[in-house]
């Protein structure tokens, strides 16, 4: 019972990592687009969080104009692009697919194929190898033992 | 696949070894500015010390100049604020600065205990001024040349070391920032 009581406890908390606790806008459309933007865009302070979930001011300040911005009625894409403008690519956990973002996006995809097709044919040549039974079970041969 | 095969995914495997090595020497959080070789980003705000004058763009206009965003509660702002005052009167460079989400009493407070090394501080009491500049974390140093084209970032204290090898080439290539 304890352990379900902690991991209840846990999977509750995990709605306490959300620093904005109270909704930014009654509209629920607005809403649903500020959630999915503060997800894309990377605090750049502390790296390994979007600025949905970080404490820094930066990502307090960025919360605080893409929501602006959303009640001024820009796009997504305009408000991504004034952070790009400002930050550079790497503000976006998802950079536009550019010229030189292509090769990040498509280098998994390619080291995936490629290691695909060199196991495929490993595999390939093992099973066409033929059993060599015949000649490494020939009689005649003595067979070593440890007399 | 024979051979050929084998060892182009050999060479492809140690071109990437060598491609992500040198990505590992490269420290992710500092990151370029992408205002570099384009005009400095908009921007007026009011003076520290006085809140009815203005410092914006046309500050900068005219000669190279730095532009340091500091703040009170940032340590490494503590750190180089020496090495700005040593600059401030060699009179190499005018340094404007940007006092970043800090509070006025304790921005006019520190300048006066520690000395200002700035021809005039802009007070970014939210931040915004901070966005438009893509700053991230103080102190952040911006070499603006006088066309108020920005041709280099710093992250972090400035230092004499650093000056000398990241600055100077910079200034002397038109004569010194008068």
């Amino acid at each position: 019972m304890m352990c379900l009581r902690i991991l209840a406890t846990v999977l509750l908390a995990t709605s306490a990592w959300a620093i904005d606790t109270d909704r930014a806008f009654e509209d629920d459309a607005l809403q649903a687009r500020y959630e999915e933007i503060i997800e894309e865009v990377r605090c750049l302070k502390c790296q390994n969080q979007s600025i949905k979930d970080s404490n820094a001011f930066l990502a307090a300040d960025l919360r605080r104009e893409i929501r602006r911005m959303l009640s001024e009625g820009m796009t997504n894409e305009e408000i991504y692009a004034f952070l790009v403008e400002r930050y550079g690519e790497f503000a976006l956990y998802r950079p536009p697919a550019s010229g030189k973002t292509l090769v990040l996006w498509l280098a998994p995809a390619a080291l995936l194929l490629a290691g695909g097709l060199l196991l495929a044919n490993i595999l390939r040549r093992r099973t066409a190898l033929p059993i060599e039974g015949g000649e490494l079970d020939d009689d005649s041969e003595p067979t070593r033992t440890s007399d | 696949m024979g051979r050929a095969g084998y060892l182009a995914l050999i060479g492809a495997f140690v071109a990437l070894l060598v491609v992500f090595s040198i990505g590992l020497t490269r420290d992710p959080s500092k990151l370029p500015s992408p205002y570099i070789d384009k005009a400095a980003p908009a921007f007026d705000l009011p003076r520290l010390k006085q809140p009815d004058e203005r410092i914006g763009n046309d500050s900068l206009a005219g000669r190279k100049t730095l532009v340091n965003v500091w703040a009170t509660w940032c340590v490494g702002c503590r750190e180089e604020h020496g090495f700005l005052m040593q600059l401030a009167e060699s009179g190499t460079i005018p340094i404007y600065g940007i006092n970043w989400r800090d509070n006025r009493d304790d921005a006019l407070r520190w300048l006066d205990q520690f000395g200002d090394p700035y021809v005039a501080s802009g007070f970014d009491a939210d931040g915004r001024a901070g966005i438009d500049w893509g700053v991230y974390g103080a102190p952040e140093t911006f070499l603006v040349d006088e066309e108020g084209v920005v041709i280099h970032k710093h992250l972090g204290p400035l230092s004499d070391p650093v000056w000398q090898r990241d600055f100077v080439p910079l200034i002397s290539d038109g004569g010194t920032a008068q």
